[in-house]
């Protein structure tokens, strides 16, 4: 954990669980999971679908899906708690202090008002601006975000624009009243790679330029590898492993972020085929004893199939497996016949 | 071979020549007078000519709108073609034949679609889509063998006889991107068409999936028309690469070729935009512009707006495909020498 000294972090995420009350019981979405950001920092956040990412995401800004709820851990923005904010104080944070993009813009954006008006709209919320001056910066915004020619294109509809341009105004939107921090879900998925190149070089750019934060969620690797500055593996609405990106990408210490890395065809060498890990991610009511990951685990030991390990030291990184405990002493390493 | 497209070496199993597909997308009639407008037509596949060679894997790649699930979708005869050419085995596919021997000819071919939660009847048990293939082409000789064969089909693509009693919904994705390969794989075909068989799975489901066609290819000596917008999967599994921009080929080469040695500026374009996990902080060079309008392509080569070395040729006259380097490449500026070709490296992991 950064150091709590002269230089706090400015998101602080710490044990983190959100559940969803079922009929057939309650299932846990996110579990314990806690990390920071420091100010101006990329973290990315990556895992197949339905390992949490995104819905750590939603729940620091406040936007959890009902019947989803944060039931334990608190999350804290420039030391202030703000998981438990009453909605209107929570609405003010939101935009002002943490900006959010999605997947697709096109659902970001009402389709019945310009992209000037809905600009106008949020930087009026947000600060106290004369609406000549919130239209001033509304066209500063869409140069910035690298509009060819924001004076006309300001009037026009969401519809009017194409996936990458709409993505754009989404960031404008998004950097309206100059947030500390972006929660940044799936942002390129929708678009295609040419497009995606420019979003990315284009918030870089911008969280640079601006000293913004941002929380990159995605499972696409390759966006995390050329834009965070650390990265954070989920799996199983568990933390697996934090990093460095390019140790964690490197060498990896979870075995699950191992295989995933493998997992990705790279450019280069051509392999006959890629490394595989069998089965598949489990279902929330059907989490296993233990570590989560014990049934694909190769490196698979006893201890693992009972107690569930924490976050420890590994190398650069911090990794959430028994493989490191005592300093790595306590490694198994044969792989142990394990009774299903 | 006469004047026919490049192959990687061995007699041609897919010919196609001069493809195209054009969609009309014009306002109803009336609205047409009203408003004094023409009518519009996509030219989705804008003349293309590809050649795949028996046991090869071709793949299409391209941005999202350059026609490359359209020329899928011609292949298996899903479209007809507004005009070209299409020989499978040495059969025309257009001509005119008995309805059994189209059968027969259509059994040696499948698709395998993207989404594995709209391609399988949510209402069928996974036995019956399985078996549904081999009963229509009548392939079994009756009960017994049917059940003997779908679950020879369920184990080879890794999952049990059992499963067959179970409905589509109690998957997951890359399960039931399986069971859709199983039944690709029922008529026993010899050419698969994979319309991105993998963009909507996870990347260690991917993975799964990607060995899974290779071991299948490997034990029945299939053809893959493989069509995906992920460079990095094309690269791991094709033999030979064709690069789609705006309905039309633009580069054709073996695949080692293509990502050492790009050619047409399209192609670095695109390899350029790789997110490439081994480059870590690199910054890659955005490129400008974005795809046009396939309704009113720019005159010309397609890619000139966009291209920084394109000049007035480039505009004007369309570049045909030329032999080069053991592929083909429709650029004029590689043709005048204008461009050289650049070898790239890439680090192993």
């Amino acid at each position: 954990m950064a150091a709590q000294s002269n230089n706090p972090p400015l998101l602080e995420v710490k044990n983190l669980r959100v559940e969803f009350p079922t009929r057939r019981g309650t299932l846990l979405a996110v579990d314990d999971v806690s990390f920071d950001i420091a100010p101006g920092e990329v973290l990315g956040v990556v895992g197949e679908s339905g390992a949490g990412k995104s819905l750590t995401g939603n729940a620091i800004i406040g936007l959890l899906e009902p019947p989803g709820r944060i039931a334990g851990g608190e999350v804290r923005l420039e030391g202030r708690r703000i998981d438990n904010l009453p909605y209107e104080e929570m609405r003010k944070v939101r935009g002002a202090r943490i900006g959010a993009i999605f997947q697709d813009p096109l659902t970001s954006l009402n389709p019945l008002y310009s992209v000037g008006r809905q600009l106008v709209e949020t930087i009026q919320t947000h600060l106290s601006l004369s609406a000549r001056a919130a239209r001033a910066r509304a066209l500063d915004l869409l140069k910035e975000v690298g509009i060819p020619g924001a004076e006309t294109r300001i009037d026009h509809y969401p519809h009017q624009f194409s996936g990458g341009m709409r993505q754009r105004v989404v960031i404008a939107l998004a950097l309206c009243a100059g947030p500390r921090l972006i929660v940044a879900d799936e942002p390129t998925t929708a678009l295609d790679v040419s497009i995606q190149a420019q979003i990315i070089a284009l918030l870089k750019r911008l969280c640079r330029d601006h000293g913004t934060a941002v929380m990159l969620v995605t499972h696409d690797m390759g966006v995390i590898a050329e834009t965070a500055d650390r990265v954070a593996v989920m799996y199983a609405g568990r933390l697996a492993e934090i990093g460095p990106v390019r140790d964690v990408i490197k060498h990896a210490q979870h075995p699950y972020t191992k295989g995933l890395m493998g997992s990705i065809p790279s450019l280069g060498v051509r392999t006959d085929r890629l490394t595989q890990i069998d089965g598949a991610m489990p279902r929330l009511t059907e989490i296993p004893p233990g570590c989560a990951f014990n049934p694909r685990c190769a490196f698979v030991g006893k201890r693992c199939l009972v107690e569930r390990p924490d976050l420890m030291s590994a190398g650069t990184s911090r990794a959430a497996c028994w493989l490191h405990a005592n300093g790595g002493v306590g490694a198994p390493i044969v792989k142990e016949t394990v009774d299903a | 071979m006469p004047d026919g497209p490049m192959t990687g070496g061995a007699r041609n199993f897919i010919e196609i020549h001069g493809l195209k597909r054009h969609f009309d997308v014009s306002a109803p009639w009336l609205v047409r007078q009203i408003e004094g407008k023409p009518r519009q037509i996509v030219q989705a596949v804008d003349g293309i000519d590809i050649a795949i060679a028996k046991g090869e894997t071709f793949s299409l790649v391209g941005e999202s709108g350059c026609g490359k699930s359209t020329v899928a979708r011609l292949v298996v005869g899903l479209y007809p073609p507004t005009a070209g050419t299409i020989e499978f085995d040495g059969n025309d596919m257009a001509a005119k034949r008995s309805r059994t021997d189209m059968a027969a000819l259509r059994r040696r071919m499948q698709m395998i679609f993207q989404d594995p939660f709209a391609s399988l009847n949510p209402r069928w048990r996974v036995f019956d889509i399985i078996a549904e293939p081999i009963r229509a082409f009548g392939l079994s000789s009756g009960k017994a063998d049917l059940e003997k064969r779908v679950g020879e089909l369920l184990r080879q693509v890794r999952l049990t006889p059992a499963d067959g009693r179970k409905f589509p919904h109690e998957f997951s994705g890359g399960q039931r991107q399986r069971i859709s390969i199983a039944r690709a794989l029922a008529s026993q075909p010899e050419f698969l068409v994979c319309d991105e068989p993998t963009s909507a799975l996870d990347v260690s489901v991917q993975a799964q999936i990607l060995n899974l066609m290779v071991d299948l290819q490997r034990r029945y000596g299939l053809t893959y028309l493989f069509i995906s917008h992920n460079l990095a999967v094309v690269y791991h599994i094709s033999t030979r690469v064709g690069v789609m921009y705006l309905g039309r080929l633009v580069e054709v080469a073996p695949t080692e070729t293509l990502f050492r040695r790009p050619k047409h500026p399209y192609t670095r374009m695109l390899l350029d935009t790789i997110p490439d996990l081994d480059m870590t902080g690199r910054q890659r060079a955005p490129v400008a512009g974005e795809v046009p309008s396939p309704l009113d392509p720019p005159s010309g080569c397609s890619f000139h707006p966009r291209c920084p070395f394109a000049n007035e040729r480039c505009k004007v006259e369309r570049p045909e495909a030329l032999p080069i380097d053991g592929g083909t490449v429709a650029c004029h500026a590689i043709e005048e020498g204008r461009l050289a070709v650049e070898e790239r490296s890439y680090f192993a992991r």
